[in-house]
Parts: C-alpha cells; structure tokens; sequence
C-alpha cells in the first residue's frame, strides 16, 4: 500500500509540472515596455518553485517507498545534528530562495511602481465606481477640472463630478467609457476610486493595480502593439463585479487624435 | 322626503345633465423656455448586447425636448381636489429594462398600485429606486427572470439606477391620484373624467422641478392649461 501511494505521489507531481514544461498555458503576448521584465520574473519563480515542488515529492515518495515497512530489526537513522539542524538549515535555504526572488523581482516591480513617469507622458485619469470604469482626458488646455462629488449624477452622465459652469478647466475634458491610448507613448494613469475598492488590470500590458478608496494612485506605462484589449477588475467589488470592465484601445497616433476628436465632440 | 328628493334628481336630470355625469377635462402642453442642458451620447460598450441595440447612441433623458420648445416626461397630475383618492387600480404599471434603457424613463403609478419590471435584455439587471420615503431596496434580475411585482405604499418621486449600469437611470412617480398623464409627443398632456370641482393641477419635471396650476371644471368642457418650464444649460 505505501509503496502504491509513493508511486501515485510521483505520477501526480509529474503529470503537473508536464504541461508547465510543454508551455501548454502560455501568457497572453506582452505589449508593454516593461512586461518583458515582468515575464521573466514569473518564468524564473515557475523554475525555482517547480525544482523545490518536484523535489520536495519525490523526496517525500522516497522516504514513504523506504521507511514506511521497516526491515525487521532494523534501527532508523536520524539526521546527523538532530532535526533542528535540519529545520534550521531548511528555513535557510528557503529564506535566501525568497530573498532572492524579493531581490531580483524588486527591479522589475520598482521600474513600474518607483520611478516617476517622463514629463512628456500623457496624463489619463481613471474612476472606478460599481461597477464601471470611467476615463477623463484633460482636453486642449491640458487641465483636469476639479472634482466635486457632491455634483456627481450618473443619470446626466457627470461621472466625475464636473461643474463646467464654474470651473474653466473642466469645460474642454474629455470623459469617456473606453480607453483609448496612443501606441509606444508613455501614458500616467491618474487612479481613484469612487466608492468601494477596485483593481485595473490588462493581462497584455502586464498591468494590475488596485483602487484604494480615499487614495490617488499613479501608475505609468507604454504599449507597443496597436489592438483592442480589456480592461478588468480584479478586486472583488461587489455584485456586478463579473460585469465591471472596459475596453482598451491602442491606436496609432492619427488614430488616437481622430478618437479624441470624436469623444471631444460627444461630450 | 325621499320623493321630493327624487322629484329634484329627476328635475336636474332633465333640466341640465351635465351636473350629473358631467366630466371635464384639462389638457394642455408643457414647454421650456431657454436652453436645456445638452444630452450627452451613452456609450454601452461594456454591454455588447445593449450596444448593438442601439444603431445610433442613445442619450441621457434628463431633458426630453421636442420641437417648439416642447418637454416630455413632465408628470401632470391632479395634486388637490381628486374625486378618487385612495382607489388602487387592478391594472399593474409595466416598467421594462431593454436595450440597457429604462423604458418609459418615467413611469407613473398610483401609491400601493402593482408594478412590474421587466428585463428584456441579455444580461443581468439590478435595479435600485433610490426611495427617501418609502422604503429603499435593489433587486437583482438575471436574463430570462419573471417580472419583479413591486409596489410603494407612500407618494413620493422616486430616481431609479440600474447597480450593474451606471448610464440607466429613471424615475418612479408614486401618487395619490389616478388623474395623471406624463407628457410625451411634444410635451401634450390631458387629464380626462375630471367631474365638475375645484383642482390643483401640479407637473414635475426631473430637472426642473414643480409648477401648479387652479382650474375649475364647471361641466362638460375641455380646460387648456399650459406649463412652461425654465431650462438651464447646466
């Protein structure tokens, strides 16, 4: 019987690391400036956690095939030092394995998240509010107006809270449904939440930040592959949460202008 | 006694019926004057199914304008002098959700009257009267769900959001009367079955709040009463 469990513990740890192997569920094509960073740190930690899992099993089939029906009269060995030795100098190695992914990984995160955006990046804000995504572009002047959320009325389309009346600046914004950004431009993401928290993710940018209610959040990022993708919340938000999404699209920069144009003209 | 009372019914019967089944009614037309706030496209990208819907994009239905100034989705109702308070019509108010739309964007209904809600759309409502008077609830409404049977035992105007789509909103006006219209096809209304009275005639409009008007029926005649409403651009 243990002998049947130590082979079914290898068939099992086998059979999950073959299509990881075969790469059978590949991520989807990065079309960001910095996914290529992200994409190598996943791979490396699929390695470093794949080694350590298969180990660890046949390790485990090793010692249920050998131990589990001791020979009569034999006398089981202990580890040479004792088994705090051994905890000891497995937190170790497990420690500098973590420490290292930490280390290594810290580039890739922190060329996202700690660097400021160029100064000729495009500003963009994002509202999440159940369950929708609502974009603002600050039009000609390159203002946002300012927000008053006691003004914020849906039935009107004023997601964001405009007094246009009042505020010069918000006059020429630009607020739309979708998102649309020009390719191989810098964009900074101007995140807030309008209600509960929230997450922006796009599997093909490599991005995914979630919404802090209460905090402005800044993120910055460039596609390079003209195309449609989507736009999808990943923080569990609610009810319509399945339904929370929105679209992205990467245009050329004509295409972008004509967009904007168009949007403009709807507002 | 009772048959001069008698000989009197009959008298008037003959002499001037109108008194007796005499109905009056008062019609008219709401209007703007000045500029309406513009009505802004929806984008349903979102909701591939509702989008498609829609050839051209709908837009927001916080002013309804026709031409000559006409305003649509005005409640006119009989707010003092009603023959008929507290009688619930049997017939239910239909509100339906299509094309990620609430159609009509304002429906009026009497206080305890039945009303249904329909989804007749692919995916999944949640509709929300944001009520301040009656009591406040949201339910959800998956495609292919039976209509919602509801109803609002307090008079009250009530906004109506869709949780899972920001763009849909409406209203639910809840009365005490059963003489009311909402104006529509260039802001033409009419108030029939009106007996011979004294009334206070009030239309409500989302955006631009109440006006009210006196009309004395008298007999059979038709009262023209006209509302015209102050828009503004913001």
């Amino acid at each position: 019987m243990a002998k049947f469990f130590a082979i079914t513990i290898i068939v099992i740890a086998i059979a999950s690391a073959i299509p990881i192997l075969l790469h059978t569920w590949v991520a989807p094509e990065d079309i960001s400036t910095h996914g290529h960073m992200i994409d190598e740190q996943m791979s490396e930690t699929m390695v470093e956690a794949g080694v350590s899992f298969l180990a660890a099993q046949l390790m485990l089939a090793l010692f249920i095939w050998r131990f589990s029906n001791p020979r009569p009269g034999e006398k089981v060995k202990s580890f040479p030092g004792g088994a705090r030795a051994l905890v000891i100098g497995a937190v170790l190695l497990v420690g500098a394995e973590v420490l290292a992914l930490g280390v290594f990984g810290v580039k890739a995160w922190a060329n996202v998240y700690l660097t400021p955006p160029s100064t000729n990046a495009m500003p963009i804000q994002v509202q999440a509010g159940q369950f929708a995504f609502y974009f603002r572009y600050p039009g000609p002047d390159g203002k946002l107006g300012p927000i008053h959320p006691e003004l914020i009325n849906e039935g009107s389309q004023n997601f964001y809270g405009l007094d246009p009346e009042h505020d010069p600046d918000s006059r020429d914004d630009i607020v739309t449904a979708e998102m649309a950004i020009p390719v191989n431009k810098e964009v900074h993401l101007l995140m807030h939440a309008k209600d509960v928290g929230h997450s922006f993710f796009v599997r093909e940018l490599r991005v995914q930040q979630d919404f802090v209610p209460g905090l402005d959040v800044s993120l910055h990022f460039t596609a390079t592959k003209v195309g449609k993708y989507e736009i999808v919340c990943t923080q569990l938000c609610g009810l319509g949460h399945y339904n929370m999404k929105a679209y992205l699209e990467v245009l050329s920069p004509q295409d972008f202008d004509d967009w904007l144009k168009k949007q403009q003209a709807m507002q | 006694m009772p048959t001069k009372q008698m000989l009197v019914a009959l008298l008037t019967l003959f002499v001037c019926p109108h008194l007796l089944f005499a109905a009056g009614t008062v019609s008219g037309k709401v209007t703007y004057t000045g500029t309406p706030a513009r009505q802004k496209p929806i984008d349903m990208s979102k909701e591939p199914s509702c989008a498609k819907q829609h050839a051209t994009p709908v837009t927001t239905e916080t002013v309804v304008a026709g031409p000559n100034n006409a305003l649509d989705n005005v409640v006119v109702y009989v707010s003092s002098g009603a023959p008929d308070d507290g009688q619930v019509p049997a017939q239910a108010v239909t509100y339906d959700q299509k094309g990620c739309q609430y159609i009509p964007h304002v429906q009026a209904m009497h206080v305890n009257q039945e009303l249904k809600i329909l989804n007749d759309d692919q995916t999944s409502h949640n509709i929300h009267p944001l009520a301040k008077v009656n009591r406040e609830w949201n339910k959800s409404q998956p495609p292919g769900t039976p209509p919602l049977s509801e109803k609002f035992d307090k008079p009250e105007f009530i906004p109506v959001k869709c949780n899972v789509h920001p763009w849909m909103h409406g209203y639910f006006a809840v009365l005490t009367t059963n003489h009311y219209d909402v104006s529509k096809d260039g802001g033409d209304f009419k108030l029939p079955n009106l007996p011979p009275g004294k009334y206070t005639i009030t239309a409500w409009h989302e955006s631009y709040g109440t006006q009210t008007a006196d009309v004395t029926i008298t007999g059979n005649e038709t009262k023209d009463v006209k509302f015209t409403f102050t828009a503004k651009p913001y």
